[in-house]
């Protein structure tokens, strides 16, 4: 990947369409060695554009899903203690007392259990690393996060600090359920994931639903723009567009219709609220709205 | 080298207008430009909101700035852009064109007119807006002796907001489950022996506050009393948002958190349009739950409304919207000036229909007599 063009294609090769603006921000990610944010709302494609860029560049994904509470223990490392208890017993047993080292065993590589942040810095082949839904996470982690990100580096005390054999990619990833603090964005070349226009959108359904007959992709597209442009709880991702169009197929549907636009809307609106603004009538008057537009 | 030059003063312009931009980011930018070239604007523009921008409401300013400063192709016009911004006739009218101005501003009366001093060209179309803002609402400072007062109260509120236990780990006396790494060490460092078995329990902390204000005229009185003791929340414990609504919603978490509490409520007021005029609680409510529930009532969050409820328009609409807020926070806390009347019952359509999703409903001079205390002051 050596110019932003080139980067869209191969990220396209992947099955990801990304727009010129993202594919510099991808480019320059790599370039700089800098760590991407994602930041925007749930099922624009942040994820996805991870799994593309491993891909793309053929290294492997390493993903560490964020969750409350998540520690070091959970995204760096962990002692295999049980199994230390285990090796200590068996020296009792063998009567073995040369304690020293039995110590240096028992802090090893052999008692080391991995998890993503390690495992990605000690990849032998570059990887890419998918920090996932960073704000599900806590403060306390996201300052951990600070050293790995800038030095790509951690501590073990046990074994000392342990860099990274080849510099991963790093692409983190937000829904901004909450604020992610200005010390990690600062870090990273930052990229807000929008809504796809509809030209993009038909393109990304033309990859990713290539089942769907044009005249359908349109009129989904259409439909699904009119939506989002209208005052909802949760306006529906591109992945719901996506489940959307592969529903549809499913169900044989060859063009939108009241019925089947009513019977499938929970695929596009997640919350009732949403779901029970759209009544028979509701449903004919967009439809009629997202067809003159799609004409 | 110009252009290197022309990043670092672009930097400083948007630093001026409120987006932090480290200096690591300006090297970043300028490692950058041979990287992307510049021969089309667009990438140059995606490159440098890249680098320096950090949340998406920055876009705006950003864009306006990146429009006007490399908006002429020469570089040294690029350059004298950056010191002289021409004002046209028509000039972009927009919310982010008086924070601009005044990052602009500066910069031009900062340079050193060691040849020939520039002309100052006052930009009366931008700063007008800027005014019209401040001549809003004025505070009053409140004496010394009042502040005392009003400080020792606060400093005395006890919320009703619990802690909520996280699932983060920390050691603990009893109780709790084994911490067989702790005990592996302890055994370390005793010679293999087991001398006690360490235990650890589930950490608690105060979950994520969100205090939704009512600023409109009924409330009026009791406004700027709340206002010091959400200053004080704010700075006393992490995770603290607040908003105030009348007829319109606004995120003031960031002015509030100025140390100076005068300072605070100067630009508090400064970007509140609607002090004291009419309620809409139910659309404000509605336009919380679609912009800001999601982002800040997460892990846990309490949200403390201060309203008196008396909501005349849309009654419907108001309990579907108390539903949805009282569905995505782990409590709401009503806190309600009228309560401090004797007798009073709420037969407000407006109070009955929010009474129902609230976890708890409290006069406000029971939090420490804030009521009384407004009272007093007014």
């Amino acid at each position: 990947m050596n110019s932003i063009e080139q980067t869209e294609e191969s990220l396209a090769a992947a099955g990801y369409v990304a727009d010129r603006r993202l594919a510099t921000a991808v480019f320059l990610s790599l370039k700089l060695g800098r760590p991407l944010f994602l930041e925007g709302e749930a099922g624009v494609g942040k994820t996805e554009l991870a799994k593309a860029l491993a891909q793309a560049l053929g290294r492997p994904l390493i993903r560490l899903q964020c969750y409350e509470g998540l520690d070091i223990a959970g995204a760096v490392y962990e002692w295999n203690v049980q199994k230390q208890m285990t090796a200590i017993r068996i020296a009792e047993a063998a009567g073995e007392a040369n304690r020293e080292a039995l110590e240096h065993d028992l802090f090893s590589a052999e008692y080391l259990i991995r998890r993503p942040i390690l495992q990605a810095l000690q990849s032998p082949t570059p990887a890419v690393l998918l920090i996932d839904e960073l704000d599900r996470a806590d403060e306390p982690f996201e300052a951990y996060l600070l050293e790995v990100l800038s030095d790509f580096q951690v501590t073990i005390p046990e074994l000392g600090a342990i860099g990274a054999i080849e510099t991963p990619a790093v692409v983190l990833t937000s829904n901004r359920t909450r604020e992610i603090h200005d010390a990690i964005k600062r870090r990273c070349l930052y990229h807000w994931v929008d809504y796809p226009g509809a030209e993009r959108e038909l393109e990304i359904l033309r990859v990713k639903a290539p089942g769907a007959a044009q005249a359908l992709s349109r009129e989904v597209v259409a439909f699904v723009q009119r939506l989002r442009a209208m005052d909802l709880y949760k306006a529906p991702g591109v992945a719901e567009t996506i489940d959307w169009t592969r529903a549809l197929m499913v169900l044989d549907t060859v063009s939108l219709d009241p019925a089947s636009v009513g019977s499938t809307l929970g695929v596009l609106l997640k919350y009732q609220d949403d779901i029970a603004r759209f009544g028979e009538e509701e449903v004919a008057q967009l439809l009629r709205e997202s067809k003159s537009l799609a004409a | 080298m110009r252009l290197a030059q022309n990043v670092v003063l672009f930097a400083r312009v948007l630093r001026a207008s409120g987006i932090p931009i480290g200096a690591d980011k300006t090297v970043d930018a300028v490692r950058a430009m041979p990287l992307t070239g510049l021969e089309r604007r667009e990438d140059w523009h995606a490159t440098l909101c890249a680098l320096f921008l950090t949340r998406h409401e920055q876009q705006a300013i950003f864009d306006e700035a990146f429009d006007r400063f490399w908006r002429d192709p020469g570089l040294e016009e690029r350059m004298r852009a950056a010191l002289l911004p021409k004002v046209e006739g028509r000039t972009p009218r927009s919310e982010a064109g008086g924070r601009l101005a005044e990052a602009l501003a500066p910069s031009r009366a900062a340079p050193p007119p060691r040849e020939s001093p520039p002309e100052v060209t006052v930009d009366t179309t931008l700063t007008f807006s800027a005014s019209e803002r401040l001549r809003g609402v004025d505070f009053e400072k409140m004496t010394s002796q009042e502040w005392d007062q009003a400080r020792e109260l606060v400093a005395r509120l006890r919320l009703p907001v619990e802690d909520v236990r996280t699932r983060r780990m920390r050691a603990a006396r009893h109780g709790g489950t084994v911490d067989l790494l702790a005990t592996l060490r302890a055994m370390g460092r005793s010679g293999g022996e087991v001398t006690r078995i360490e235990r650890r329990e589930r950490s608690l902390r105060a979950p994520p506050l969100v205090i939704l204000c009512d600023i409109s005229g009924s409330m009026h009185r009791y406004t700027r009393m709340f206002l010091h003791f959400a200053h004080a929340l704010e700075r006393s414990r992490p995770r603290v948002s607040t908003l105030l609504f009348g007829t319109r919603l606004t995120n003031v978490t960031r002015p509030l958190r100025d140390r100076d509490v005068d300072e605070a409520l100067a630009r508090v007021a400064a970007c509140v349009p609607d002090w004291a005029g009419g309620t809409r609680i139910a659309e404000c409510l509605r336009e919380f739950n679609r912009r800001w529930a999601r982002r800040l009532l997460a892990q846990n969050a309490t949200v403390l409304l201060v309203t008196d409820g008396l909501e005349r328009d849309d009654v419907g609409l108001l309990a579907a919207e108390m539903r949805h807020l009282e569905r995505s926070a782990h409590r709401v806390v009503w806190l309600n000036p009228l309560l401090r009347y004797a007798g009073f019952t709420p037969v407000a359509s407006g109070i009955a229909a929010m009474r129902p999703h609230v976890d708890a409903f409290l006069p406000m001079h029971n939090v420490a007599s804030l009521a009384d205390l407004a009272k007093e002051l007014s």
